[in-house]
């Protein structure tokens, strides 16, 4: 299964290597890599392999969301399958 | 890789557009729950809905996690209970609205539909007590909703039952007027009722469905607004399009809910209802969606053409999104759940005669207004043969959820909280219907050549 890991909110240094890390502790494999700075306002959308990680769904979307909170960043973590389903016909 | 972009869209969407799923609503047929006593029928409904969905919130809960889009409600609905309690021997049904309720609750869902009865064509004894007891089921319930079907276009119109459902609703408003006469929105009058509608209050699960069932109901009237913002002043091809295109969007996402939860629960799949239902928050409006047409405000000339438009529109760009789609499927028009309406209306714009008019080419019918609370229940059974007779004729579903709110006059506002809104109390006519009502029989199926 592969999910989308978002993250927006404003610029700082270190962003991308906190989330990274905090995805590699949970097992989670990054498949792809894509962002935006614009005026300040800081936009990273990650393609991720949730297939091969023991940590359950429930606990990275957790992780990822108190990651955020506690960073001041809007972080979320979502299956692949409702942008496929979306924008893929 | 889905783009960048399109992420974001997405994201914007839910976020700010209010994308949202409206309801996943499992359907369970109770028709092996009849029993002569009462109290064993109740007994039986109350264990079987509790055992059929008793991870129905759980579920939805766990997609809305993994899937990132809010699933506003999970809902159940019912086989008509009328069906089913025609075979208890007690006078009062009640006692079987009371077991639904109490299994909603303990399913965690906010509304249980199918405290119901079918009576297009006539009354068996059982949709009579049925009838009878439903002011006394929403006064005493919670979360029960009624619905009764009074016509449909192969059997005409049954205008004894249109005249019982104007004293009926009169009745409900009288038990609940402490809540503004709240019970009534919770019970509609249907033409042509469909048995797979997942929206409440008028959700049922028609005898023709199996044993339980899967369907889910799309919103995403900002989602369509939005979308229209961007096409300022094009022409109406491009608009018809857009909506289109917003539709196969929004339904998709539907469709994929509507799979996952069907697998997890391991029920069939049923429908997707392709409905932009609005609420009463800010940016959900269906008549602010008419506006950005070029209306000024809903109600004005221009606005039912608008809304034929959408509503045609909505259905052809969803169609080819689902496998199956059904249920209501078009534009809800609801005055007190949709922010637009509710300014349209209290501003003297919208009136009772253009929604009626409006409701011959939206999705359903007069859905949530609030009349003056000294409205008669001939009036009220007069407006319930007319939006009838626009089903009867058109072939399509209309339904009257009207609200006759006890010690309001016109200029007042009836406040129900949460999705039911507040609903201005708009005008009626004052002359009679009286001998039109008193007449009763059936108004026969309208033929289908030498169509004018």
């Amino acid at each position: 299964m592969r999910g989308i890991v978002t993250v927006v909110g404003n610029d700082r240094v270190g962003i991308i290597a906190e989330v990274c890390t905090l995805l590699a502790s949970m097992g989670v494999n990054i498949l792809d890599i894509n962002q935006t700075v614009m005026q300040g306002f800081f936009t990273m959308t990650m393609l991720v392999d949730i297939g091969n990680t023991e940590t359950p769904f429930e606990t990275i979307h957790s992780s990822l969301k108190k990651k955020g909170e506690d960073t001041g960043l809007a972080i979320r973590i979502q299956r692949e399958d409702i942008f496929n389903a979306m924008y893929k016909v | 890789m889905i783009s960048h972009k399109e992420i974001l869209r997405t994201l914007a969407m839910i976020d700010n557009q209010h994308l949202d799923i409206r309801t996943i609503t499992m359907g369970i047929s109770l028709l092996d729950c009849a029993h002569e006593d009462i109290d064993e029928c109740a007994r039986r409904i109350y264990e079987k809905i509790v055992r059929k969905a008793e991870n129905l919130v759980a579920t939805g809960c766990a997609i809305e996690n993994e899937l990132g889009i809010p699933i506003v409600n999970k809902r159940i609905s019912v086989t008509p209970a009328a069906i089913v309690a025609g075979s208890c021997r007690a006078d009062d049904l009640t006692p079987i609205a009371v077991a639904m309720d109490k299994a909603a609750k303990e399913c965690g869902v906010n509304f249980i539909g199918g405290f119901s009865a079918l009576v297009h064509k006539g009354f068996t004894e059982g949709d009579r007590r049925l009838i009878a007891s439903i002011p006394a089921a929403l006064a005493s319930t919670e979360r029960v909703c009624s619905s009764v079907n009074v016509a449909t276009t192969k059997a005409g119109i049954n205008m004894d039952a249109v005249a019982l459902m104007g004293r009926v609703i009169k009745e409900t408003a009288a038990l609940t007027a402490a809540d503004g006469g709240l019970g009534c929105a919770k019970l509609v009058v249907f033409a042509n009722a469909v048995e797979d509608n997942p929206f409440m209050a008028g959700a049922f699960h028609g005898v023709g469905e199996p044993e339980c069932v899967i369907n889910v109901g799309v919103s995403g009237p900002g989602v369509v607004h939005s979308a229209l913002k961007k096409v300022k002043g094009a022409s109406f091809d491009v608009v018809a399009e857009t909506i289109k295109r917003t539709a196969f969007q929004i339904t998709r996402m539907g469709q994929l809910v509507a799979q996952e939860a069907s697998r997890r629960l391991d029920v069939p799949f049923g429908v997707v209802d392709l409905s932009l239902a609005p609420t009463p928050a800010k940016g959900d409006s269906v008549a602010r969606i008419l506006e950005e047409i070029g209306l000024e405000t809903c109600g004005t000339h221009g606005t039912t053409a608008a809304l034929a438009m959408l509503n045609d529109a909505v259905k052809k760009g969803g169609v080819m999104a689902s496998g199956h789609v059904g249920g209501l499927s078009g534009a809800f028009i609801p005055v007190s759940e949709d922010e637009g309406m509710i300014a349209a209306a209290s501003g003297g714009t919208l009136t009772l005669d253009k929604l009626e008019a409006m409701t011959c080419v939206c999705s359903v019918g007069l859905d949530m207004i609030a009349v003056p609370g000294d409205t008669t229940a001939e009036t009220i059974s007069a407006i319930i043969a007319d939006e009838a007779a626009i089903g009867v004729v058109n072939t399509k579903t209309t339904a009257v959820r009207i609200i006759p709110a006890p010690g309001k006059v016109v200029g007042d506002s009836v406040e129900f909280g949460g999705l039911l809104g507040s609903a201005p109390v708009m005008p009626v006519h004052q002359e009679s219907s009286v001998d039109f009502i008193g007449r009763g029989g059936r108004i026969p199926a309208p033929m289908h050549s030498l169509k004018n």
